[in-house]
């Protein structure tokens, strides 16, 4: 899922660190002191929730929020806490695009290198070669309410890249267009970003855009950040509940733990699970591509009470009790009718387990 | 009634608004500048009689400078109000659509209050520097006075569309590396240029004929409006006013004809 950067792709822009970053607004703290450390070349997502605090933190990155103290952000190891976004030079790619409605297309990817007084043939040259590698070239001359919406998008980053940033920012850069589009782009984007090789802060409230995006994946939560690392750790070793939860679905069996038994009675029958360990109240988690069709005896059983097909794969919802519902993911070519019984096991290595929630 | 039909009776109060207040009116206006003793020859004295022409540019002169300077005064106001929350924001804004009620008589004679013979300006420049300023009477008091009137609708117009200018268009222009200046030539104003010539537009056009104010102020101050007021009333001559009307009618379509082409070739940014 994660393409990885090529080996000899030529790593670019700074590498970012922040130290105790903060930011307080009114008295209110919505961004814990964070301190994050971003390798030149890397793209980290900044996934959560509204409200966790992740645009906060890509605006302190960028220079348009002031942090709360002194040097609390380094551009490779050079304090830019103070220094203005206009002489940060960080590219940023927004949600609204942001493009100047009054110049077309090639206009505003020349924008960035006009200010800065580029002479007009090099200008001309860089607009076109980045027109092309975002394949806008046939549009270069159109007015931008003239182009789609992820057309716009793509300028967007063309004219952010143009000015050879040291950062690439981008603020929930496909929230805007529709499913199909936005499926499409990130992998584009995704693709374009290991082109560059450039350092990248990405922020997103949608776990599929931040697994094929990133390096690596920051999940934010009340403006802290509550795990930070590869999209497969993420996914399959989360942290805490929160993250659980917010990066994919997950099923929970509650129960206590005797003997390194976990039992749960489900009508006459007892299901058992071993998984070891001291005698605790605890909440089993497993994903529900974690299971397995079994006839073996010993294993969990459920009854099915609705399938919904994906194409290579349908998820189940079955219930081994009433209160415990669970959603599997089984392979589509088996077939399956509600009210059916189903055995299966759950691979004892996909077992997460957190402390028992109250 | 078919739906084509029902389309054809939509058009009517437009039909019957054009007929009775534009073309009849302006008919009946140019067989009355017609009927003078020169008949539509007329129309060509506003061009040669030096009081009628000087009167025409005076007044062209007077409405390019109220809207030049509204315009500037509401943009930048505009700018500071938008996006900007502060106690006492809501009474300010209501307090500036004040003035939007007053007739041209009132704006004049709060002209007199401010810069009169025995005006704030006059009283307090007379106890500093022994001089009395005087300045109600002037094309400048009556500039005064249009800019007073002006401001706050053109204020309110352009502010509408500062409001909804999306922030994170100066946002990016910042991240490019753009300066204050360069945002508000790229960004700004092009986003509330249509804004600007709308406002602008309204404010020429009453600058151009409005009456009350300098009637309130001198009979000295030839404005055109106040010309056609003399050549009707004193003069007795309804043909040269009929004729001047239609002049200053034609003066103030064109200028704004031209600020229109003009507005929509840059937002066009052909």
């Amino acid at each position: 899922m994660n393409a990885q950067a090529p080996v000899n792709a030529v790593r670019s822009g700074s590498s970012i660190t922040t130290r105790r970053l903060s930011k307080t607004f009114n008295g209110m703290t919505v961004l814990q002191p964070t301190d994050l450390e971003i390798p030149a070349g890397q793209i980290l997502v900044l996934l959560g929730p509204s409200g966790c605090g992740k645009t906060t933190l890509l605006r302190l990155i960028a220079g348009l929020e002031r942090p709360d103290g002194h040097d609390m952000i380094r551009f490779d190891g050079e304090d830019v806490s103070g220094v203005p976004i206009e002489k940060r030079n960080v590219g940023m790619v927004f949600q609204s695009y942001a493009l100047f409605p009054n110049m077309t297309v090639a206009e505003n990817v020349a924008y960035g290198l006009k200010i800065r007084k580029v002479e007009r043939t090099k200008r001309e040259a860089e607009t076109r070669r980045l027109l092309a590698l975002v394949g806008l070239e046939e549009y270069a001359d159109r007015r931008i309410s003239a182009v789609s919406g992820g057309q716009r998008q793509r300028t967007a980053l063309a004219r952010a890249l143009a000015i050879k940033p040291r950062v690439l920012l981008l603020d929930e850069p496909l929230a805007a267009l529709d499913a199909v589009l936005r499926e499409r782009l990130r992998v584009e984007i995704g693709l374009l970003l290991r082109e560059f090789g450039i350092t990248a802060v990405y922020v997103t409230h949608d776990q599929a855009e931040a697994m094929a995006i990133g390096d690596r994946i920051a999940v934010m939560q009340k403006g802290r950040i509550a795990q930070i690392d590869m999209p497969q750790e993420i996914y399959h070793r989360p942290a805490n509940d929160f993250v659980a939860d917010f990066v994919g679905t997950m099923n929970r069996i509650a129960g206590r733990v005797e003997n390194g038994v976990l039992t749960i009675r489900a009508g006459e029958t007892m299901v058992r699970l071993n998984v070891g360990g001291p005698d605790r109240p605890t909440t089993l988690c497993f994903r529900p591509e974690a299971v397995r069709l079994t006839s073996a005896s010993g294993a969990v059983v459920a009854r099915i009470a609705a399938a919904t097909f994906f194409g290579a794969t349908q998820r189940l919802v079955a219930e081994v009790t009433p209160e415990c519902r669970l959603q599997l993911d089984l392979p589509s070519s088996l077939s399956f009718t509600p009210g059916q019984i189903i055995p299966f096991d759950i691979d004892p290595a996909a077992i997460l387990e957190f402390k028992a929630r109250a | 009634m078919d739906s084509r039909r029902f389309d054809l009776f939509l058009i009517l109060p437009l039909a019957i608004f054009t007929l009775a207040f534009l073309i009849l009116p302006l008919a009946r206006l140019t067989v009355e500048a017609g009927s003078g003793p020169q008949g539509l020859a007329g129309f060509f004295v506003i061009l040669t009689e030096a009081r009628f022409r000087n009167s025409l540019i005076v007044t062209l002169i007077l409405a390019i400078a109220t809207t030049v300077a509204t315009l500037t005064v509401a943009t930048v106001a505009a700018q500071t109000l938008a996006n900007r929350k502060f106690s006492g924001r809501g009474l300010l804004l209501s307090m500036l659509t004040f003035p939007l009620a007053f007739p041209g008589v009132v704006v004049g004679f709060m002209i007199i209050l401010f810069g009169g013979r025995l005006g704030l300006v006059g009283s307090v420049s007379k106890s500093l520097f022994g001089a009395n300023v005087v300045f109600a009477y002037s094309l400048f008091g009556l500039f005064l006075g249009y800019l007073y009137f002006s401001v706050p609708r053109v204020l309110l117009t352009i502010l509408a569309a500062a409001e909804k200018l999306d922030p994170s268009l100066v946002e990016a222009a910042r991240s490019l590396g753009a300066s204050p200046l360069a945002i508000q030539r790229d960004v700004v104003l092009p986003a509330l240029f249509p804004a600007m010539y709308t406002g602008g537009a309204l404010c020429f056009a009453t600058a151009m004929g409005a009456f009350g104010t300098a009637f309130t102020l001198a009979t000295a101050i030839d404005v055109t409006p106040m010309l056609i007021y003399t050549e009707f009333t004193l003069a007795t001559n309804a043909s040269m006013a009929a004729a001047i009307s239609i002049a200053l009618g034609l003066v103030t379509w064109a200028a704004l004809a031209i600020a229109r082409s003009r507005a929509m070739r840059d937002t066009k940014g052909a």
